[in-house]
């Protein structure tokens, strides 16, 4: 690999602030804060493929590949949540979501 | 010298549109930072060297993910500035989460080596005779078969639960049912009443109506 590991690191360190910054900053907008999940995977994808080519092992690569399963899954499950609880509420406001708890 | 200049072009531009993504005050731009974040991260992966997972990623999350996430931001009629506020608010101690994970995670990075004996122990080393597509499925079609099989439950999982979730039943229209028509019989919905002269006829009890 021509790009030093180090670089990748600090992109992906990067991306994973980014994402922790936006669950932060956006406490009420439930499509926001999956987009920034979405952010914090990438990140965890982009080390596992920089390490990959780095060391020259291929392990990581099918690791990446099982985690961008696992997230379109979640992602797929989390919008559909998403998708009733408006149709039940007219909102998807995430602090009302505490009062389902009855 | 080509390929570091392009690594650094299109890591600030996946960084700038992924600070574009929590920052955006509209969802819809905000996706589509998103997606144009996620191309960026291709072709980072395409310079490490991970050709077939930058295509996956190209493919399955711009053309299936993010497209979905942009369907649902457009299908839900939200008041989207109502959500937004507070933004300000919460800015201080997200920068300072932010700033605190990011100093930890460069002090890591800068005092930290790979072992120069460690790559005795790597798992399966990259083949160079073949392409990457063929040494990926050369793995997870042997070594890790089972985990592959797995995910493909998880995909499997996660559709029938999105069906399930959002499928809603509506009633149906007054369209027959051929079913209740053969098999109700005259004892339910035939009565012989005998009239006596001048009284008049107590109606026996309705049967609940079923369904049409």
């Amino acid at each position: 690999m021509l790009i030093p590991l180090s670089h990748y690191l600090v992109v992906s360190a990067l991306l994973l602030v980014i994402g922790i910054f936006g669950i932060f900053m956006n406490r009420k907008n439930i499509i926001v804060i999956m987009m920034s999940i979405e952010l914090i995977l990438l990140a965890a994808n982009l080390n596992f493929v920089a390490f990959s080519g780095a060391l020259h092992d291929m392990v990581g690569q099918v690791f990446t590949m099982f985690v961008l399963t696992v997230a379109a899954a979640e992602s797929a499950i989390g919008l559909a949540i998403l998708v009733i609880y408006f149709r039940n509420r007219g909102s998807i406001e995430v602090e009302d979501v505490t009062l389902m708890k009855g | 010298m080509i390929q570091n200049l392009a690594f650094y072009l299109f890591s600030f531009i996946l960084l700038a549109s992924a600070v574009m993504v929590v920052t955006n005050r509209n969802p819809v731009h905000a996706v589509l930072f998103l997606i144009l974040g996620f191309v960026n991260a291709a072709v980072l992966f395409l310079l490490a060297g991970a050709e077939f997972l930058a295509f996956i990623l190209a493919i399955v999350y711009v053309g299936a993910v993010a497209v979905l996430f942009l369907f649902v931001v457009m299908m839900l009629d939200v008041d989207f500035a109502a959500l937004h506020e507070g933004f300000q608010r919460y800015a201080p101690v997200g920068a300072l989460v932010a700033l605190i994970m990011f100093a930890e995670l460069a002090f890591i990075a800068g005092t930290w080596a790979i072992a120069p004996a460690g790559s005795a122990d790597r798992l399966f080393p990259t083949p160079t005779d073949v392409s990457n597509t063929v040494a990926l499925g050369q793995l997870i079609y042997t070594s890790y078969l089972p985990l592959f099989q797995l995910s493909g439950v998880i995909l499997l999982v996660a559709m029938i639960g999105a069906i399930v979730l959002t499928h809603r039943d509506r009633k149906r229209s007054l369209q027959q049912d051929l079913f209740v028509q053969h098999t109700r019989t005259p004892a339910q919905t035939l009565a012989m009443v005998r009239a006596p002269l001048g009284v008049g006829v107590a109606l026996p009890e309705q049967q609940p109506e079923e369904t049409l």
